[in-house]
């Protein structure tokens, strides 16, 4: 398989992210640190085939997100996030 | 946003197994009763989780099929013979068994009956099943938003939900479908016989002036190909919401 066909995207990661934040996540707006693209995070680029999750910026490409889960713990690398906005939960 | 399908712990949940349909030689839907279920909205997924004796877990995302008006949750999976998880759910599991699963996951890719603009789905292979979930919705509720389902499978027999979705659109409630045949057509096949290209989205998709909402899913490549040719014909890319779900669901 080459790698665009190992791509996903981030509603991939709902479940995850949902464990993470507590609130449902794909409908967030993410501003990418290195080119300011905006996108859901639901439209992100994902590969999960990694010993964690690589999340990409789907028009630059730079990292935007690590996130590994293991032994009981969560290691969330947000190197690539300049900004995340979504809706408050009532 | 439904507030109980979107908030609070997502917990595992073990439902059981109340019904089994084989779609295609490749797909089928389970039927499944969960003992709490929050509701949930078109185009959502589960995570199913399946353990093994020596406590190896595997697990992926399967799209709910059912609408959120039908009180039977169900989800359609496509058999993949190297999966560690398809193989098992559409070919070992049977009435009665039961399944662990979370859910419903999701709010970006989501519809909701009442959304006043034009409806363009493109649906690649399963990638039908969360499209579905909103064409029962809006056949269920009655909702009057013109639908446009483009629908690309490999052959005839490979379409999911095809009594079904003939069903709907003879219903003549402003629903319509064209399917495309990529690899083999039954003889006098009346649909398109490509894989999709800017013609046939010039064809089905609605003018750009009535700045419908599209929804796509299938395959990484697919989507990407089918959302760039209608962003190249003049839509805008913030009407369309892609689901992409790689080569290989598990």
């Amino acid at each position: 398989m080459d790698v665009a066909e190992m791509k996903v995207d981030g509603n991939a990661i709902g479940g995850l992210l949902r464990e993470i934040f507590t609130i449902e996540m794909t409908a967030a707006e993410t501003t990418c640190a290195e080119c300011g693209a905006v996108n859901a995070v639901g439209r992100v680029d994902v590969y999960m085939q990694a010993p964690g999750v690589v999340v990409r910026c789907p028009e630059c490409k730079q990292v935007l997100m690590l996130i590994v889960r293991g032994r009981g713990r969560y290691w969330v690398d947000l190197r690539g996030v300049r900004r995340l906005e979504f809706a408050a939960a009532d | 946003m439904a507030g109980t399908a979107l908030l609070g712990r997502l917990t595992w949940q073990l439902g059981e197994v109340t019904g089994l349909v084989q779609e295609t030689p490749r797909v089928g839907t389970l039927r499944l009763q969960m003992p709490e279920w929050p509701g949930h909205l078109a185009g959502q997924h589960v995570d199913v989780r399946l353990t093994a004796d020596d406590g190896y877990q595997a697990q992926r995302s399967y799209s709910i099929a059912s609408a959120p008006d039908d009180s039977r949750l169900a989800i359609t999976v496509e058999r993949l013979e190297d999966g560690e998880v398809s193989p098992y759910l559409v070919g070992e599991l049977k009435v009665g068994d039961k399944l662990e699963l979370r859910g419903p996951i999701g709010g970006y890719f989501v519809w909701k009956a009442g959304e006043l603009r034009s409806l363009l789905l493109i649906a690649g292979g399963s990638g039908i099943v969360p499209l579905m979930a909103m064409i029962r919705h809006r056949a269920l509720v009655g909702d009057k938003a013109p639908a446009r389902l483009l629908y690309s499978s490999r052959a005839v027999e490979d379409i999911i939900y095809r009594e079904e979705l003939d069903r709907l659109a003879a219903a003549g409630d402003g629903f319509t479908v064209a399917h495309t045949l990529t690899r083999q057509q039954p003889a006098g096949w009346q649909g398109y016989a490509r894989r999709i290209d800017r013609d046939m989205v010039r064809d089905v998709a609605w003018p750009k002036d009535q700045a419908p909402l599209v929804f796509v899913c299938g395959p990484t490549s697919f989507v990407e190909t089918a959302s760039g040719l209608l962003v190249d014909s003049g839509y805008d890319p913030s009407w369309i919401k892609t689901e992409r779900f790689g080569a290989t669901g598990g």
